[in-house]
């Protein structure tokens, strides 16, 4: 069940929103909101809607039906005014690839209608702040993919967004470009920035997003954020315990009560539980009893890739 | 984000139509093959037709300036959004604040002034090298501009089919530029051509440019000065706001 929630001051309000390409609903009346200075993550697997939706608040596609606002502007009736407060980073980097780097930043900045001294300050600024300064001259079709992506952030950042659409802006890039747009979007939104960011990467999500939105087949499966998400997905917690020396037998552990099912291999037990607490006591006392002396013993949340698969029906049944 | 007090609507998006046009003269109007295409094109095409005919060489520029404003102002256009959309560029054009509108204002300014530009070109070697004699100077600029403008709309309209591959979007230009060409009494004097060609000379916008340019070097127009700006501008204004209203139905096709 998606639970309705209301955020303070709202940047998205989305409500119902759905759209057809002929006899596929891609979306299928999706509600939901995106405060003020939110991380918020929209996961979901391939086809599931995701880049549908960005498109739609971004004012590329129409919605068949339902509304959306962007700070207060309706994306269909003040679609201007509503693209006014955004920036876009697709998943696929749309440079100009004839352009330098410098141009394609100023391209977007003069679009945006920044004053030029503005735009010239911190579009310095920003190519500084990515380690794209250096080859600011750099026709964009001589960059690689991740240099590519960290352009199209700059040309996103330089028109000063209230709100930044980010989709799978780390898909397939290195370890550092990833890592290096991860830092400089955290640090923006710790400045203020409303971001909302698609994204397959279940630690990404889990790290830096405040709320996640996890879309399947169209629909919104779950809203919340990643801690209360991993716990709502009882089935998934477990205790992990390793001992010293010999282990007690699978049966003894399997017969703890609470216990829903054992998994063991290396020398590491995990206990499925929906009182891990309980089971954890229940094991110390039990195996202490036995004999058996205890290395480790932690209590475990699912992860949020857990989470996912429970929601997108390939994590056993609800 | 800029706040939009202080400023109007309408010049936000002029400023931007003005962005959209220097980014399509560094992205494709500057290219070498584009400026030589422009110019050797319409020579080459109208010698081909000239040779063998007992043409004074003054009698040629009139012509040669038509072409070159009728291939230079229509020749980009139709490329601009296909080539975005192959290059996933339109996508993001598409989502910044500016209108559908305005990106094709943008279009056909781009169009507008490459085409005015390379025309004086055939009007210096005129000058230059031929017997031609400018009679009206004015109407001549007056002629210019306005065709290089309505050519533009035609160019702009031509890339509304929703094509990823600029060849498909080349061959329907070619399709429509060529039949408009030879009615329109670049070759011959619409006057002396078959009556049919009489009734159709009408429907293409180069016919108005070209007798506007003829009667700048001295001929009788075949139209009324005052008609050819008229018919002019309404070509302009219904083309332009066909390919607004086809962009916008085919927005987001191919992405």
């Amino acid at each position: 069940m998606v639970d309705e929630v209301t955020v303070n001051e709202p940047v998205i309000r989305v409500n119902g929103l759905t759209r057809k390409f002929g006899d596929l609903t891609a979306v299928d009346d999706i509600s939901f909101q995106v405060g003020r200075g939110e991380i918020f993550g929209f996961l979901g697997p391939n086809g599931a809607g995701k880049t549908t939706t960005v498109r739609m608040l971004t004012g590329v596609i129409e919605p068949t039906s339902g509304s959306a606002t962007i700070q207060g502007h309706d994306i269909r009736k003040e679609s201007i005014l509503s693209r006014e407060h955004i920036a876009v980073v697709p998943e696929q980097a749309n440079v100009y690839l004839d352009l330098s780097v410098w141009r394609n930043l100023m391209l977007m900045a003069e679009l945006y209608g920044i004053p030029r001294n503005r735009r010239i300050s911190s579009g310095e600024r920003l190519l500084e702040a990515l380690g794209l300064f250096t080859r600011k001259e750099s026709k964009a079709r001589e960059l690689s993919k991740g240099l590519k992506q960290r352009l199209m952030l700059c040309a996103a950042l330089v028109t000063e967004p209230e709100v930044l659409f980010l989709d799978e802006p780390t898909s397939g890039l290195d370890v550092q470009s990833a890592r290096l747009i991860r830092k400089i979007v955290t640090e923006l939104n710790a400045d203020g920035l409303t971001v909302f960011i698609t994204t397959h990467n279940m630690i990404e999500a889990g790290d830096i997003c405040s709320r996640v939105a996890i879309i399947n087949k169209g629909r919104i499966a779950a809203i919340d954020t990643p801690g209360r998400l991993r716990s709502m997905v009882r089935q998934g917690r477990y205790v992990e315990a390793v001992f010293v020396g010999q282990s007690p037998p699978s049966q003894k552990l399997e017969s703890i009560p609470g216990v829903i099912r054992l998994e063991s291999g290396q020398g590491v037990f995990r206990l499925y539980t929906e009182a891990p607490g309980r089971v954890a006591t229940l094991l110390a006392v039990q195996t202490a009893a036995m004999g058996f002396e205890l290395e480790q013993l932690n209590t475990c949340e699912p992860s949020l890739e857990d989470v996912f698969l429970y929601y997108t029906g390939d994590g056993g049944s609800r | 984000m800029i706040s939009t007090s202080g400023h109007s609507v309408w010049r936000r998006q002029a400023h931007a139509s003005l962005v959209i046009l220097k980014k399509n003269v560094l992205l494709y109007y500057l290219k070498p093959p584009v400026l030589i295409f422009g110019v050797v094109f319409p020579v080459f095409f109208f010698l081909a037709f000239k040779m063998g005919r007992n043409v004074p060489p003054g009698g040629v520029v009139p012509g040669m300036v038509a072409m070159a404003l009728w291939f230079t102002a229509s020749a980009i256009g139709p490329m601009v959004t296909p080539w975005e959309r192959g290059a996933k560029t339109w996508e993001r054009l598409i989502s910044t604040p500016v209108s559908i509108r305005s990106i094709l204002a943008g279009d056909v300014l781009s169009g507008f002034v490459f085409g005015s530009a390379v025309s004086v070109i055939p009007v210096i070697l005129g000058q230059l090298f031929t017997d031609a004699h400018l009679v009206n100077l004015p109407l001549l600029v007056t002629g210019i501009l306005t065709g290089a403008l309505t050519f533009a709309s035609l160019g702009v309209l031509l890339s509304s089919p929703p094509a990823s591959s600029p060849s498909n979007i080349m061959l329907l230009s070619n399709l429509v530029r060529l039949p408009l060409l030879f009615v329109s009494g670049i070759f011959v004097p619409i006057e002396q051509m078959p009556a049919w060609a009489g009734w159709v000379a009408p429907l293409s916008p180069l016919s108005y440019a070209s007798a506007m340019i003829r009667a700048a070097y001295g001929s009788v127009p075949y139209f009324p000065v005052w008609l050819c700006i008229l018919m002019l501008l309404i070509f302009t204004s219904v083309m332009f706001a066909a390919s607004c209203r086809f962009h916008k139905m085919y927005r987001a096709k191919g992405l």
